[in-house]
């Protein structure tokens, strides 16, 4: 399969996990080696770098790709803040930014996000934004310095799919980094749904972490997304209305017969 | 105006006269709607509703799983002052009785603090009773910047504050703020807190809106069941969830339903919140209010506890000790109830894994 490739790293997997939900962090390392998955998501808030024992990061495979994210952050300083902390913990340069002020709904705020994908993506992080689908945020984001964008597929843990999919297009058909799908996502069809649709890959947490078996499901997952992905890049039949015949009405015209 | 507009609202509604028309139909209807409404939760708080009981349970599960995941954070409760200038005919620290009072100063603080540390959680609760000229703010934030140096998360539990207060105490590193409301019932509310500061019924009403306008991320709020008649109390307390929800975005509440337990001075409930109605009400919880979190702490016995894990809840208490001094001195002083769970942190960890579920000793990451 063709690579995903994010500021020049390339990954074979284009699906992305998170490590959050687990009901034990030892089902991590199986989940990602059945999952094939080679970045995991972590919330810096919950590593306890003090306590060796509850260190999430001790759970994570080595070959695995760490990228921290800002949850608990609820602006542009914040974020920042926490991924200074990320960085200088050893958590390598990638960072996902996500700023929630909406304890509601737990909508980003695209705004703040811009802000702090600028700052972070000129002192050289790999930033990936967590964003509400808009094509505007998604440009100014390019523009800042953002390795891919992420645009929630419907609200977390909402497992909806992709209910924002027409907005998430109009992003697909601009971008100049990578689209991944963030949130929302909680079946292996939506995910092959979203790869259809030609979005770059997919980062799903719950739907993997809070099934019963975690480890078959992110294996599934995987098949989801590989077949997604290959059925995008063997350009899917047109849909239409109407039925098709397969051979073509208005043929004879043009061989002479009557 | 705040919420008291709402207590005002229902303050004529005719509970039973609605309990009594709900139909199983309308309880099933409202336990797998996705988005409820007032009248919702009233079918869920129904005595009717108890025929339902498992359907609660398990929707509540469900919902919990798919919003927070397999886990329950934990923290810690720190008594540092058992001194109290109000008399509330329920709680053990009322000036009326003759207790071992103690207060802490920073050098005790910190030695508690050390200890509890100890067990790996870094959420604490710092709890004080009210009494004024002794509590002041400066005491609580020189005890707010030492358990800073230990615990990434500082909640307090102590007399409500103004505004501008909760702002200094937010600035140099407070997360957290937990007021329960005691009774939502007003008359039953100037009856039983006889004395002192916290008779002002509408003062400790807008504290937790007080608290969220002064930009603190967690609130927790909850009734006292015991004091009023439990369905009405359960029902405010959720109009307030909601109130402070709908009107803070940028804060998280949490709901909590201590019910009353020993305490010094012998308070007999009036109005009993048993087990069976308990769980009913924190499953209704839990279905109105998806996104809230829920709390039990260690007044609720050990086997109860690790049942409740699986029906919603996302917080607890952990090896609580509500006497001042509890965990380093062997002759503390007297405390505010008995707790129900004797566990250490440690063994109660181990339950919360062996019931198939992720302890959280760390929620939050600081950054003040
Ligand atoms: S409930 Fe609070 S204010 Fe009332 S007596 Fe107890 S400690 Fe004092």
């Amino acid at each position: 399969m063709d690579k995903l490739v994010l500021k020049g790293h390339e990954f074979e997997s284009r699906l992305l996990t998170g490590t959050g939900k687990f009901s034990d962090k030892n089902l991590i390392a199986p989940m990602l080696k059945a999952s094939g998955s080679n970045i995991i998501t972590m919330a810096l808030r919950r590593v306890n770098f003090s306590n060796p024992k509850e260190n999430v990061l001790n759970y994570i495979p080595k070959d695995v790709t760490l990228l921290p994210n800002t949850s608990g952050a609820r602006n542009a300083e914040e974020a920042i803040k926490i991924a200074r902390i990320a960085r200088e913990a050893g958590c390598g340069d990638f960072i996902k930014i996500e700023i929630i002020n909406d304890m509601k709904y737990l909508m980003p705020d695209n705004e703040e996000t811009i802000k702090a994908t600028k700052v972070l993506a000129d002192e050289g992080f790999i930033v990936l934004p967590y964003i509400v689908p808009d094509l505007i945020t998604a440009k100014k984001l390019e523009e800042a310095g953002a390795a891919a964008v992420m645009p929630l597929g419907s609200p977390i843990g909402s497992n909806k799919g992709l209910q924002t999919k027409a907005l998430i297009e109009m992003i697909n058909e601009n971008k100049k980094v990578p689209v991944i799908v963030d949130a929302g996502i909680g079946t292996p069809s939506q995910a092959a749904e979203a790869m259809e649709m030609g979005v770059d890959a997919v980062l799903v947490n719950t739907a993997i972490s809070t099934a019963e078996d975690p480890v078959k499901m992110g294996e599934a997952f995987a098949l989801g997304v590989k077949a997604g992905r290959m059925a995008y890049l063997s350009k899917l039949a047109k849909t239409s209305k109407y039925a098709n015949a397969s051979s073509p009405l208005t043929d004879f015209l043009f061989r002479g017969e009557k | 105006m705040g919420f008291y507009s709402v207590v005002k609202e229902w303050k004529d509604f005719d509970f039973e006269g609605y309990f009594s028309k709900v139909t199983d139909e309308d309880v099933v209807d409202s336990i797998y709607k996705e988005h409820l409404t007032e009248y919702d939760f009233l079918n869920l708080l129904s005595p009717i509703a108890k025929n339902h009981l498992e359907e609660m349970a398990r929707r509540a599960n469900e919902i919990k799983t798919q919003h927070f995941g397999n886990i329950i954070s934990l923290y810690m409760p720190i008594y540092i002052s058992n001194f109290c200038t109000n008399n509330c005919t329920y709680c053990g620290f009322s000036k009326k009785n003759h207790i071992v009072r103690k207060h802490q100063n920073l050098e005790q603080i910190e030695e508690e603090a050390k200890e509890i540390a100890k067990t790996g959680v870094e959420h604490i609760l710092m709890l004080t009773g009210e009494a004024h000229g002794l509590v002041t703010l400066d005491y609580l934030k020189d005890a707010v910047k030492v358990l800073k140096k230990y615990f990434n998360s500082v909640s307090i539990e102590v007399m409500p504050l103004e505004e501008w207060e909760y702002k200094e105490l937010v600035d140099i590193g407070l997360d957290g703020l937990t007021v329960y409301q005691e009774t939502y019932n007003e008359e039953r509310y100037d009856e039983v807190h006889l004395s002192g500061k916290k008779k002002d019924y509408h003062f400790r009403l807008d504290t937790p809106e007080r608290g969220a306008k002064a930009g603190i991320r967690t609130i927790g709020i909850g009734p006292l069941f015991g004091l009023s008649e439990i369905r009405k109390e359960a029902f405010m307390a959720g109009m307030h969830l909601k109130y402070l929800t709908d009107n803070y975005l940028n804060s998280s509440f949490s709901i909590s339903l201590p019910r009353i337990n020993p305490a010094e001075g012998g308070f007999q409930p009036d109005h009993p919140l048993d087990d069976i109605t308990f769980v009913q009400f924190m499953t209704a919880f839990r279905i109105f209010q998806i996104k809230a979190d829920i709390n039990i702490s260690t007044r609720e016995v050990a086997s109860f506890r690790d049942h409740l894990m699986h029906m919603g809840i996302t917080k607890m208490s952990v090896g609580s000790k509500t006497d001042v001094g509890g965990y380093t001195e062997n002759d503390p002083s007297t405390c505010q109830f008995e707790i129900s769970d004797n566990r250490s942190a440690e063994e109660t960890i181990q339950a919360i894994r062996d019931n198939g579920y992720q302890p959280i000793f760390k929620d939050w990451e600081q950054i003040k």
